[in-house]
């Protein structure tokens, strides 16, 4: 990894903006303008590529400890940096999970350890995602990993009483409660999307309404008791209009949405390919454009990738013995600009927002998702939006390959990552 | 045809009637003294069996021995491999014995569409019932049934389809492969289909399937030239899919009342085994009317024809309209 | 004969090239003639068997019985016997459809079977056939009549009756036309185009 030094990131589409220069100096940006000086700074030619805040991951799953065969802290941020993030949130559903402040602080020194990218652990809601009791929350926060985000996800906090609980505990610290919205009984043995083609296929639904029932209840909840929700991988269009609704109240109510779920609808499960079987499942048509609609207006506040590597052999078989999840990663700049920004939907501006700002504002990142301006901490992604590139999972630098991108081809590419000041990618190379 | 046959949707019309057909002429070496053909002598077809199907099973390996073709049955149940690895392995072990036909019966939907599409194994693969998926030589041995019984003159029906008539399918739809691929098949087939159950055993988007579908069984009867009863699990009853079996029996069996005000031609189909007392009462199954049986011998015949069809020359058999006669009686010098 | 270019559509059409070597007044004598010999060396023709092989076998089987029947005023028993199955060459095309196996009630154990061919050439399709026969019963004798014997023998094969000897090339086809199938009689002397690739 390159020292810390001057850089000069010269000719830049600054957030999608005019070309402009910006000068980092030590792990922060000294200058922004335009012809600035070189003297003394390593320069890079950015002609043509757009500048953005390093990217901010809420919903990543690092498995470590636990599951190293699939990823590990060092891999999977590793290959976060390629994805230009900056920082992520690493999920709790390790071996052990992450249900008290030894685990968490492990994981967060392993991040420190990667240098490749932040790792912001999220903590447990329940002791092993049981959903019966509370985990230590105060003492996770309390950490040196300094948790805020809490998450029993892959599991739902069905509990309505754990979860009003939960709401409400987090609030002594600014916690939030990032719930996994699937109502377990309307679930039991699901397979993937309950519609015309589960029922072609004759694999067990998996009802819209299961993850609406949950976010409906979690929203009144979240007003009830004058706490923030926040809800993981929408994936319907009900949803959608949940969370609107939500919002329109002024209840205090975030969403996600996976990049995935912005463009592959369940008909690829007609393959019964594994890699199209992934938790909350591929929906329909309609569902991906109310979905794409929804963080246009801001309705969805941040798209998070929800990487869930997988070894190959738990893919390499049929449906229904499959894991559950795609890796994101390294593929979520692209599908972004491909589903949204090449559609007109986003500007580059509103993708710094969607993929930076918010995401960092609601896991309370201080140093991340700042404006591109002097004095804030240079963490920046550069990335080439004319580049075009056929997906070949054996390119990636996360451990796994279960990408559903295989063999499409998708735009941009992430030239350079700079974590405070510090390139962790340099020439679309890992530093 | 294609390679392989996973789904009723992989056959057209004209795979359809070729299989039939095919099944009709097979079927009258039942009556021989000898009752072996010599056709796939040296070809090694495996049962691979990830599901207790006795019924099946047997079927597939009466017809492959009829053929001549080496047997290898495999019976994966109960094994300690954790299940997708247990495929793959299973497979690649299949491969190393040089199957050239894999007829598998697996309780995930899908299972057999993988075998088909992975590199795992080189033969081809015939769907003996998958999950909740399909079971389409169970629907080509129901047309076979069908068009014999449906069809008058000496012919039964050779060389044409089920153009115009009415089946009904009756029962735990949601769950039944039989009736996903009965479906696909008879309407390929030229039937039109009725599928009746209570609504909580219609999957959701039941309503872009190519049939009719009602909730009440009463109004269909004296439409219907068939009606196909599914076997309906009792403990579907404890998911809440239906209150009781009485409830069940009254609203969705077929009794004697209800056969009579069939059409007198029409004809009563199960694909085995049943419940009587539950979807058919026993005056039904005993009657006549009632294709139960002829559905079992069928099968073998039927089998017989997909296993020679897929396997008995250099490729599957091409039903790409074309000459099909043979212009010089003697063949050609090879 | 004239010669025929390679582009022709593949088989069976005969070219238009192809030369009428019998025509149907030709056949139907031949086929009277061999009513004749088998009445003649059948004594009688009492136990006989007519089996044809599919396709036009079939039809040259229901003829030559009508014409027995004519001689010995008795009706015999005439079916039709498919070799599919039994063929040598199955895995070198594609699965073939089947054509119909038809045994007159009467069965063939400890009878005559007479097999009927349109045209005789490797003698595999014989071979075939009596591996076929061998699985339904077990006849007194077997004989064989063909319409055409075209000789290149590749098997210990002979006809017993043989409605025209015609001595042919390899490259030559025959292609016999009966009314039943193919709306006219009548035998045509062709040249085969090169066999398409895959298919030898």
């Amino acid at each position: 990894m390159s020292q810390t030094q001057r850089t000069l990131i010269r000719g830049a589409h600054v957030l999608g903006g005019a070309p402009g220069d910006v000068l980092i100096d030590g792990g922060a940006i000294a200058e922004v303008g335009t012809g600035l000086p070189a003297e003394g700074a390593r320069v890079i030619d950015a002609a043509g590529l757009v500048l953005l805040p390093g990217l901010v991951d809420l919903h990543t799953h690092l498995r470590e400890p636990g599951r190293e065969d699939s990823e590990t802290v060092l891999t999977g941020t590793r290959a976060a940096a390629a994805g230009g993030f900056t920082a992520v949130h690493a999920m709790a559903n390790t071996f052990p999970v992450a249900d008290t402040a030894g685990v968490v602080e492990q994981v967060w020194r392993l991040g420190r350890e990667s240098g490749y990218c932040d790792v912001q652990p999220v903590g447990a809601v329940t002791v092993g995602l049981e959903g019966k009791q509370l985990a230590e929350l105060g003492a996770m926060h309390d950490s040196a990993a300094g948790v805020v985000v809490f998450s029993d996800d892959g599991k739902c906090v069905d509990d309505a009483v754990i979860m009003r609980r939960a709401l409400e505990y987090v609030k002594a610290f600014d916690g939030v409660i990032a719930q996994h919205a699937q109502e377990p009984r309307l679930t039991e043995g699901a397979q993937m999307n309950e519609g015309v083609v589960s029922a072609e296929l004759g694999l067990t639904g998996w009802p819209a309404v299961a993850e609406e029932a949950i976010i409906a209840r979690d929203v009144l909840l979240a007003a009830h008791v004058g706490s923030r929700v926040h809800v993981c991988h929408l994936s319907t269009a009900g949803s959608v209009e949940l969370v609107r609704w939500a919002k329109s109240k002024g209840w205090n109510v975030t969403a996600e949405v996976t990049p995935h779920h912005l463009l592959l609808t369940d008909d690829l499960v007609r393959s019964y390919d594994p890699v199209f079987k992934v938790n909350p499942p591929l929906r329909t048509e309609a569902d991906v454009l109310a979905l794409r609609e929804a963080l246009a207006d801001g309705t969805i506040d941040c798209v998070a990738t929800d990487h869930a590597p997988h070894p190959h052999e738990d893919k390499d078989c049929e449906w229904g013995a499959a894991a559950m999840g795609m890796i994101g990663l390294e593929t979520a700049l692209s599908v972004v600009q491909h589903a949204m920004v090449d559609t007109g939907l986003l500007d580059w501006a509103a993708v710094a927002d969607r993929m930076s700002a918010r995401p960092a504002a609601i896991g309370r990142l201080a140093g991340h998702g700042r404006p591109i301006a002097p004095g804030e901490p240079a963490n920046l992604t550069l990335v080439d939006p004319a580049h075009r590139a056929v997906v070949e999972p054996t390119a990636f630098v996360s451990r796994s390959r279960n990408t559903p991108y295989r063999g499409l081809e998708l735009p941009g590419r992430v030239v350079h990552t700079f974590l405070r000041g510090r390139a962790t990618v340099l020439d679309g190379e890992l530093a | 045809m294609k390679r392989h046959l996973i789904s009723a949707t992989d056959l057209t019309r004209d795979d359809a009637v070729l299989i039939l057909d095919t099944a009709e002429e097979l079927a009258r070496v039942a009556d021989r003294p000898i009752k072996k053909l010599p056709t796939l002598r040296g070809r090694t077809v495996v049962n691979l069996f990830f599901e207790d199907s006795t019924r099946t099973r047997i079927s597939f390996e009466a017809a492959a021995k009829r053929l001549s073709a080496d047997v290898i049955n495999f019976s994966a149940k109960g094994s300690s491999v954790s299940k997708g690895e247990s495929l793959k392995d299973t497979a690649l072990t299949l491969e190393a014995m040089g199957a050239d036909a894999v007829v598998i019966r697996h309780h995930d939907s899908g299972a057999p569409h993988r075998l088909a599409t992975s590199d795992w194994i080189g033969g081809c693969v015939v769907n003996a019932g998958d999950g909740t998926h399909e079971h389409p030589t169970q629907a080509l041995l129901d047309a076979f049934t069908l068009r014999r019984r449906l069809t008058e003159g000496p012919n039964g029906g050779v060389g044409g389809d089920l153009e115009g008539r009415r089946v009904t399918i009756v029962g735990d739809i949601l769950h039944s492969r039989v009736a996903r691929s009965n479906l696909h098949l008879l309407t390929t087939l030229g039937a039109e289909v009725t599928v009746v159950a209570p609504p909580t055993l219609l999957p959701i988007g039941v309503a872009h399937w190519p049939c009719a579908v009602s909730y009440d069984l009463d109004s269909v009867l004296s439409k219907s030239d068939a009606v196909m009863m599914l076997r309906v699990q009792r403990e579907r009853m404890n998911a809440a899919y239906f209150p009781t079996e009485r409830e069940y029996a009254r609203r969705y069996g077929l009794d004697g009342d209800r056969m009579a005000r069939m059409p007198e031609h029409a004809v009563v189909m199960h694909p085995g085994p049943m419940n009587r007392g539950m979807e058919i009462t026993a005056e039904v199954a005993d009657s006549p009317r009632c294709t139960a049986v002829e559905q079992v011998s069928g099968g073998v015949s039927v089998r017989m024809a997909v296993l020679y069809l897929l396997l008995g020359g250099a490729g599957p058999a091409d039903t790409t309209p074309a000459d099909t006669t043979r212009s010089d009686e003697n063949g050609q010098p090879a | 004969m004239d010669s025929t270019p390679d582009t022709q559509p593949s088989v069976p059409a005969p070219s238009a090239a192809a030369r009428t070597v019998l025509e149907g007044p030709d056949i139907a004598r031949a086929l009277t003639r061999i009513a004749h010999e088998i009445v003649e060396r059948a004594k009688g023709a009492d136990d006989v068997v007519l089996l044809g092989i599919p396709t036009r076998g079939v039809f040259l089987a229901r003829r030559l019985a009508d014409k027995l029947r004519e001689i010995t005023e008795l009706p015999l028993p005439v079916g039709s016997l498919d070799i599919t199955m039994y063929r040598d060459d199955l895995r070198l095309r594609p699965a073939r459809a089947l054509a119909r196996t038809d045994i007159p009630g009467e069965g063939v154990d400890g009878r005559l079977v007479v097999l009927v061919d349109d045209v005789l050439f490797s003698g595999r399709t014989i071979r075939a056939a009596l591996d076929a026969l061998g699985d339904i019963g077990r006849p007194r004798a077997v004989q064989l009549a063909v319409l055409v014997d075209r000789g290149h023998r590749e098997l210990p094969i002979r006809a017993d009756y043989v409605g025209k000897n015609i001595p042919t090339s390899l490259r030559e086809t025959v292609k016999v036309q009966l009314t039943e199938e193919d709306g006219r009689d009548g035998v045509l002397l062709g040249v085969r185009e090169p066999a398409p690739s895959g298919e030898r």
